[in-house]
């Protein structure tokens, strides 16, 4: 897997129901999920987004990332030769799971952010035996 | 360019002038073109220029940087460090080697070229060459 060669991922952006009130594009970040029998592991590339930069909330089920841009870095450069365009990151995803909303775990590094959702108790597998 | 005072504007402004540089033939002229990983935007800072690349997720001791001449070679290697065990429910970044290099059509110099890598993004300071650089001429 790791000798392959690393081919360019056109930026998604966010279509949502209703337009927003700020303009600008925000972006999808690119999201790996995997489900282990304890957690939920969510692993989400928002190159750009620095500590503090980022909100993760559980509502109605509903996992919502958002992640910003801090802007001020590019102040006084002039762009000449571009091939992708910056702008905040957001995604929503209906969890399958009931999520311990207290035990989220979230950690930032180098542009990828890695949450850990605990599954609540009752919504852990149960080995289902056939007899 | 913008009055970065004023976020939203700053970022909209930011945005278009982005997309709008996107058909830039700044690097028309030269072997070495868009569309190869990683994706680079280069600015001009004064007299300087500064190549932003996105790179979430390396180490920074699997990633190479070389320069000579006008031209800069950024390779490495993205390795993937899950738990294999972990049953998949989405599966959308991806792994690998990558090897690049980048002609700029002026000179530069690059013995001093500085990089930074933080947040997921390699940025490259690169030097104007001093022959380059602009003179005030005086008239006698």
């Amino acid at each position: 897997m790791t000798d392959q060669e690393l081919q360019v991922q056109q930026k998604r952006e966010v279509e949502r129901d209703q337009e927003s009130t700020s303009s600008g594009t925000n972006f999808l970040p690119v999201t790996d999920i995997f489900e282990t029998p304890e957690a939920l592991r969510v692993v989400l590339e928002m190159p750009g987004v620095g500590k503090n930069s980022v909100e993760v909330s559980v509502e109605n089920n509903v996992l919502t990332i958002i992640g910003r841009i801090d802007f001020s870095n590019y102040k006084g450069l002039q762009p000449l030769y571009t091939e992708y365009n910056i702008g905040h990151y957001s995604r929503s995803f209906r969890l399958s799971n009931e999520i311990e909303q207290e035990g989220i775990k979230a950690e930032l590094k180098d542009g990828v952010i890695t949450l850990v959702l605990p599954k609540a108790e009752r919504a852990k597998p149960r080995r289902i035996n056939v007899s | 360019m913008a009055d970065f005072n004023d976020p939203f504007a700053a970022m909209l402004a930011l945005q278009r002038a982005l997309e709008s540089r996107r058909e830039s033939r700044w690097m028309q002229g030269g072997t070495t073109g868009m569309g190869a990983y990683p994706p680079t935007n280069i600015f001009q800072k004064g007299d300087d220029f500064v190549a932003v690349i996105e790179l979430p997720g390396m180490d920074k001791s699997d990633l190479q940087i070389e320069a000579k001449d006008n031209t800069i070679r950024i390779s490495g290697k993205k390795a993937m460090d899950y738990d294999q065990n972990a049953s998949v429910h989405r599966r959308e970044r991806v792994f690998g080697t990558f090897d690049r290099t980048i002609s700029l059509p002026v000179q530069i110099d690059a013995d001093t070229i500085r990089a930074e890598y933080r947040d997921g993004i390699l940025a490259l300071f690169i030097p104007r060459a001093a022959s380059e650089k602009p003179r005030t001429i005086k008239i006698n």
